[in-house]
């Protein structure tokens, strides 16, 4: 069963006329994890945003985005905004600009999710305590009390991912989640998506440039050239026997990387031990 | 944050210190004596070296530099600035009243400033490109590019003159307020208004912004977010636009026979009554002083970042 389907796809920059996508169509199973490779600059970010409709005002879009059956595009401004959140959620690259510097995080959470539940005061805090500590985030309600700045880029991811936790939603769309990470916290922050994804068995889209995380958390892999999807299958035929000359390109140069990426994650395994 | 208040407060001490020394020396390194002006102006007929030696002594100008100085910046701390060379009268009895006639014409002026300023900003922030944006800035640019007393001479012609609404000139009721503080505003808020709008725009290209959109935030709570990290640079220049529009009200105020520091001031440099400029120069200058102070406080307030900077 398919959560999203997105058909014929088109996304332009109106104030230019140039297409950045000219024509995209994919699915997203109930459950799964899609990832979206491809170069810098190929369009995965602003397919993502298509989808939650949140692209800057000078870009425009067409085609249909239907989930669960109902078409996003048809919806108002209203509707869309009651879907956001709490039916498709979004975690961002750079945990360190997500959240407003001039307000402390616990403000922000609860804002947030004041929005989409009327839970009371203490109703918000275990909720979010929960949610924190199943990301591995020690004293929570401390942690609430401090402003973004106090916390590191891979803390602040994991309390991205904490909210959508909190927020349960169908769908999760992870832009580069892991890119402004060093190795360590990516690592951590890896291992917490593949625990979002057995805990909520909610489905996602993950965008990342390392195709090492892709293989570990994604179910079906779409390859972007140029904002044309040039490949698409299960991950386990994309790694072994990519058709498209550019994928093969992608997997065979980004294989010493990812070597680099196992050793050190083989490595810290080894050590949890 | 206490205790950053607490140093910021301690900080701006030596810079009074400088200030008001560099005040004092400024006046005494005017090529003219003291004693000699004094008698000029209380218009002796016959200066004689006796009469001067004596006048000196009145002054306290025979004493060591640094006696002087110090005896000064006490006596100037209980609004003590000597007495006017022209009247004789207690300097703050003329200057005090001056003082806060200005002060109040500032207030109001800058109360519609911020307001105007905050509203046009946000406004052209949301609209960037459309027809308002371009409207607005195009208005203001048109409104800015005008000369002050060429603004207010039209403003008297119409609205006092041709439609008789509003009073001319003075300060007798509310409505006094009117006209100058329209003028002001209008000049001001032509250009800080681009502070806000241009620190808006910046802010909406954040990633907090598309994340707070993301989470299904609605617009009306994501702008004030916006606003609230927008406004860390315009209150600095809110802020100091009070000491700046207290020290440069001169042609407004002449214009409109506002009795405040404007008019004192040129009547005090043309007549050499050097006391009531000395105190109105360190009026200002503490001025400046104080309202950057509280500009960093309110900026540390809003920005949590900056408190550990000192
Ligand atoms: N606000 C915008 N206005 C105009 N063009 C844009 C805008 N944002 C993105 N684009 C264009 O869309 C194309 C795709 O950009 P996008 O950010 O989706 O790439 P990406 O695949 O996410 O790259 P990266 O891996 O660097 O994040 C780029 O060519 C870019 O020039
Ligand atoms: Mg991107």
């Amino acid at each position: 069963m398919n959560i999203l389907d997105v058909k014929n796809l088109k996304i332009w920059d109106g104030s230019t006329g140039r297409t950045i996508v000219p024509d995209s169509s994919f699915q997203l199973k109930q459950g799964t994890c899609l990832a979206i490779v491809g170069e810098s600059g190929s369009g995965k970010s602003v397919t993502c945003r298509s989808i939650m409709r949140l692209n800057k005002g000078s870009i425009c879009q067409s085609g249909d985005i239907l989930f669960q059956g109902e078409n996003l595009s048809l919806l108002s401004e209203q509707e869309m905004r009651r879907k956001r959140g709490k039916n498709l959620c979004m975690i961002l690259q750079n945990g360190m600009r997500a959240f407003d510097p001039s307000c402390k995080l616990g403000v922000h959470l609860k804002e947030t999710l004041d929005q989409h539940f009327s839970w009371s005061k203490q109703a918000f805090t275990d909720h979010m305590a929960k949610a924190m500590e199943s990301v591995m985030l020690r004293s929570p309600v401390e942690l609430m009390n401090k402003y973004p700045h106090q916390l590191s880029g891979g803390m602040l991811q994991r309390v991205m991912i904490a909210l959508a936790i909190a927020l349960e939603p169908d769908i999760i769309i992870a832009d580069e989640p892991t890119t402004a990470l060093d190795t360590i916290s990516q690592f951590e922050v890896v291992e917490q998506f593949i625990r979002l994804r057995e805990v909520m068995g909610c489905s996602m889209i993950f965008i990342s440039h390392d195709l090492g995380v892709v293989r570990k958390i994604a179910d079906d892999v779409l390859v972007m050239k140029d904002g044309e999807i040039v490949e698409r299958g299960t991950t386990q035929a994309i790694f072994t026997e990519a058709r498209h000359e550019y994928t093969r390109y992608l997997v065979s140069s980004k294989l010493a990387l990812s070597q680099h990426f196992a050793n050190v994650m083989g490595g810290i395994a080894l050590a949890d031990r | 944050m206490g205790r950053y208040i607490v140093r910021r407060l301690l900080i701006s001490i030596p810079l009074l210190l400088v200030i008001s020394f560099l005040t004092f020396i400024l006046i005494n390194l005017s090529p003219h004596d003291p004693a000699e002006l004094v008698l000029q102006a209380q218009e002796v007929p016959v200066i004689t070296e006796e009469l001067l030696v004596q006048t000196r002594e009145e002054l306290g100008l025979d004493q060591p530099f640094l006696v002087q100085y110090i005896e000064w910046a006490v006596a100037c701390l209980r609004l003590d600035f000597g007495e006017s060379y022209v009247t004789g009268k207690p300097v703050w009895s003329i200057l005090g009243p001056a003082f806060f006639n200005t002060l109040k014409l500032t207030l109001v002026s800058v109360a519609v400033i911020v307001l105007l300023s905050i509203a046009l900003g946000v406004i052209c922030a949301l609209r960037e490109g459309r027809l308002v944006d371009k409207s607005v800035r195009g208005i203001s640019f048109f409104l800015t590019s005008m000369p002050s007393y060429w603004l207010a001479a039209l403003m008297i012609w119409y609205f006092s003159v041709k439609l008789d609404l509003l009073p001319t000139s003075g300060m007798d009721s509310l409505a006094s307020y009117v006209l100058p503080v329209i003028v002001i505003a209008i000049s001001y808020a032509g250009i800080y208004f681009r502070f806000v709008r241009s620190a808006m725009i910046s802010n909406l290209n954040e990633d907090y912004v598309l994340y707070g959109r993301a989470c299904g935030l609605p617009e009306k709570k994501i702008t004030k977010h916006i606003l609230k990290n927008s406004l860390q640079v315009s209150v600095s220049v809110f802020c100091m636009a009070i000491p700046i529009i207290l020290g440069s009200t001169v042609v407004v105020e002449n214009v409109f026979a506002w009795p405040g520091l404007g008019s004192l001031s040129v009547k005090s440099i043309l007549s050499r009554d050097f006391p009531m400029i000395q105190a109105y120069v360190l009026v200002l200058a503490v001025a400046f002083v104080l309202f950057n102070t509280l500009s960093d406080i309110i900026n540390a307030v809003i920005n949590p970042k900056l408190r550990n900077d000192l």
